[in-house]
């Protein structure tokens, strides 16, 4: 078919189908409809993934995480001293981390972490804080920046110093007026000199349930020795609730270590889970068999299982938007039926002058390609809508449906931190199948047209 | 003078299941070039049947309708289509314009068809142009049909059944639907255009416009009953 003759048949379609400019306006709305959620829900499944996989990298794609898991209570005493002790131990201690990172050659870095919540005061501003006492390594591993001041130091670990370092959020309760360099802060009756201030920093939602989300700005970090001595009486934590004592032994709340290749011979990555496995049965091993008192989260694998979930998130919602597709498909049928129909005399006009059963065919089909692909461009242009349309739709859901007491579910979060991508390939394939979908459902009607016999057409009123 | 068209011996029967019904029992007609020839008769007589197997509409079921040398009763459905595009001019009695286009484009309509698929060119427009004008609707081009008269609707119809300079114009009761002073003018058209030397085959039950043409055929029962001019 030569060009001019497709732009003749395409200039036809498109004049019939402004002729009934509501009736093809109606009738392309299935398909716009359709296109228009495969591309938004194609948008938000890609805005899931990859915030997600955003988190993952923030965790540090070649990083394992190792944290102290407190047991179930039946089987909770590792306790010692035969049931007298009200002392629960477990997690991670010591002799895991000397072990880990003396043995496995992989292991390039280890970060100890311990984890407490403390009330922490400046004059009459105070906070309940997430205080954190970790090794100066901890800063780049968490992918950090220091907004103001440094961070802790090798010295200040050695020194037991009794300094902190804020998070930005932490910085701004405490401080809303001045700076914070050099004051002081006190948590548990001691007085602490702020050295730095970290930058801010977006919470990260849960991911896939193996790790609960960490909202970094409300920290206070200090050097490990220094909590452990100050804040706790050795590795005992002593807690007094509603008059009642439960004390609690934990060494280390998470160690964080670095996977690398010493050599650099072989991908880190790749090295990743093979460790993951061998700290895995360490740590089993040191611990005694049988007990759960930690867990191993590795953010590569946690990548892997995003990437699934989003294959899977995809495969569903593209299926349910394949079916408003067909819909449409079925809708534009169904008045290009009853346009064949209403036609008939006009069908019976052209085959006496000449026109042959494929001209019919043609002419049906391009128009039921114009309204299917017209609809396509419709539905792409209001899918390209989405991340604005969703912005609206987060401000209502904040606005009317979060509750604002409870603060947010890691759902809610997940929601709220949610940016719906547009999937560039998306466009091209939306706009594929809307055409593809014009053949479909306008090949019965163009053909029902074509095999009119032209004496009954002509006659037909 | 050379025959434009040959009718042999043609029969047309249509299987209804529990009846055949013998639309045309054997009619032989030679139709030279330049002739202007009304076809007569009640309806039932077999003139319908005639009219579609001499407008390339439908294939007979014996005989042969050999058109510009060329046998149709055996042709396909595409080679019919391509002999009713090049070598018919169809006039109907309802008009049968294309409602949505302007009488330019109803004129153009059997260029879109011609073999090859050509582009419609600047000079098939001025040709469309020249023959609007030659049947009076030069004004008029970018009207619709339901802005027209039925005699101006009947103008754009002949106009587009002479675009492709056909070897025969199928006039199938032409005047049916116009006054008696519109339907002169439109005979008048098809006197002058036999005049210029075409063939024109007319089917039309109205003495008066029968005596306009050269010669009538008068059919019964699905076979020619007579020829020559009507007694009155």
């Amino acid at each position: 078919m030569s060009l001019s003759r497709f732009l003749r048949t395409l200039q036809l379609a498109l004049k019939s189908v402004m002729l009934h400019k509501l009736r093809s306006g109606l009738t392309m709305l299935g398909i716009v409809f359709g296109v228009f959620s495969v591309i938004a829900m194609l948008a938000i499944g890609e805005g899931a993934s990859s915030q997600a996989q955003k988190q993952v990298l923030e965790l540090g794609a070649t990083n394992i995480i190792v944290r102290s898991v407190k047991p179930p209570d039946e089987t909770s005493s590792s306790s010692s001293g035969g049931g007298q002790s009200f002392v629960l131990r477990y997690g991670l201690t010591r002799k895991d981390l000397e072990v880990i990172s003396e043995t496995i050659p992989s292991v390039m870095g280890v970060v100890p972490v311990r984890e407490l919540t403390q009330e922490v005061r400046h004059q009459q501003y105070t906070l309940n804080a997430r205080v954190v006492g970790s090794t100066p390594e901890y800063l780049e591993m968490n992918h950090l920046g220091m907004e103001q001041g440094r961070f802790l130091t090798d010295h200040d670990l050695e020194e037991m110093a009794n300094v902190v370092v804020l998070a930005h959020e932490t910085a701004r309760i405490l401080f809303p007026f001045e700076n914070p360099i050099g004051q002081p802060v006190q948590i548990a009756s001691r007085a602490y000199r702020v050295i730095g201030v970290t930058q801010d920093r977006t919470a990260s939602a849960a991911i896939g349930g193996s790790l609960s989300g960490q909202d970094y700005n409300k920290d206070v970090y200090m050097p490990l020795f220094t909590l452990q001595t100050r804040l706790n009486t050795g590795d005992l934590f002593i807690r007094r609730t509603q008059g009642s004592f439960s004390a609690v032994s934990v060494v280390y709340d998470q160690i964080t270590l670095k996977v690398g290749d010493k050599n650099g011979l072989t991908d880190d990555r790749d090295l990743v889970i093979p460790t993951a496995e061998v700290v895995r049965e360490t740590i089993r091993n040191l611990h005694g068999e049988g007990t759960n008192d930690f867990s191993v989260v590795v953010p590569l694998e946690l990548l892997k299982q995003a990437d699934q979930i989003r294959k899977i998130f995809n495969i569903v919602l593209g299926s349910i938007a394949a079916i408003s597709l067909i819909v449409g498909g079925i809708g534009i049928m169904n008045i290009m039926l009853a346009t064949v129909t209403e036609r008939t005399r006009e069908i019976g006009i052209r085959r006496a002058l000449g026109a042959r059963r494929r001209d019919i065919i043609q002419q049906f089909l391009t128009e039921t390609i114009v309204l299917s692909g017209t609809g396509g461009l419709i539905g792409i242009m209001m899918g390209l809508l989405t991340p604005a349309a969703f912005v609206g739709i987060k401000w209502f859901v904040d606005a009317y449906v979060m509750d604002q007491t409870t603060g947010r579910s890691d759902l809610g979060r997940l929601f709220s931190d949610m940016e719906p991508q547009v999937a560039m390939w998306s466009l091209p394939v939306a706009f594929g199948v809307s055409v593809a979908i014009g053949v479909i459902f306008g090949t019965y009607p163009a053909r029902a047209a074509a095999r009119l016999d032209p004496i009954e057409a002509l006659r037909h009123e | 003078m050379s025959s434009v068209a040959s009718l042999v011996n043609l029969t047309k029967f249509y299987d209804l299941g529990s009846v055949v019904v013998k639309a045309l029992r054997g009619v032989s007609l030679e139709i030279p070039e330049g002739d202007f020839i009304a076809i007569m008769g009640s309806s039932g007589s077999g003139k319908s049947t005639l009219l579609n197997l001499l407008g390339a509409l439908d294939r007979p079921t014996e005989g042969q309708y050999i058109l510009n040398g060329r046998d149709t009763s055996q042709m396909s459905d595409n080679e019919l289509s391509i002999v009713r595009n090049s070598d018919i001019g169809f006039i109907f009695q309802s008009f049968n314009l294309i409602t949505q286009y302007t009488v330019l484009e109803n004129i153009e309509v059997p260029l879109l068809y011609r073999t090859g698929y050509p582009p419609i060119s600047a000079r098939d427009r001025n040709r469309c142009i020249d023959v609007a004008n030659q049947v009076g609707l030069g004004d008029r081009l970018d009207h619709r049909p339901f802005q027209l008269s039925g005699g101006q609707q009947q103008r754009v119809a002949i106009a587009r059944a002479l675009i492709n300079d056909p070897a025969i114009i199928m006039a199938d009761e032409p005047t049916g639907n116009l006054d008696s002073k519109t339907e002169e003018e439109i005979i008048q058209i098809l006197t002058d255009l036999n005049n210029e030397g075409r063939t024109i085959i007319m089917v039309t039950h109205e003495n008066s416009v029968a005596r306009r043409t050269k010669r009538q055929v008068f059919m019964k029962d699905g076979l020619i009953a007579g020829e020559g001019i009507f007694p009155g």
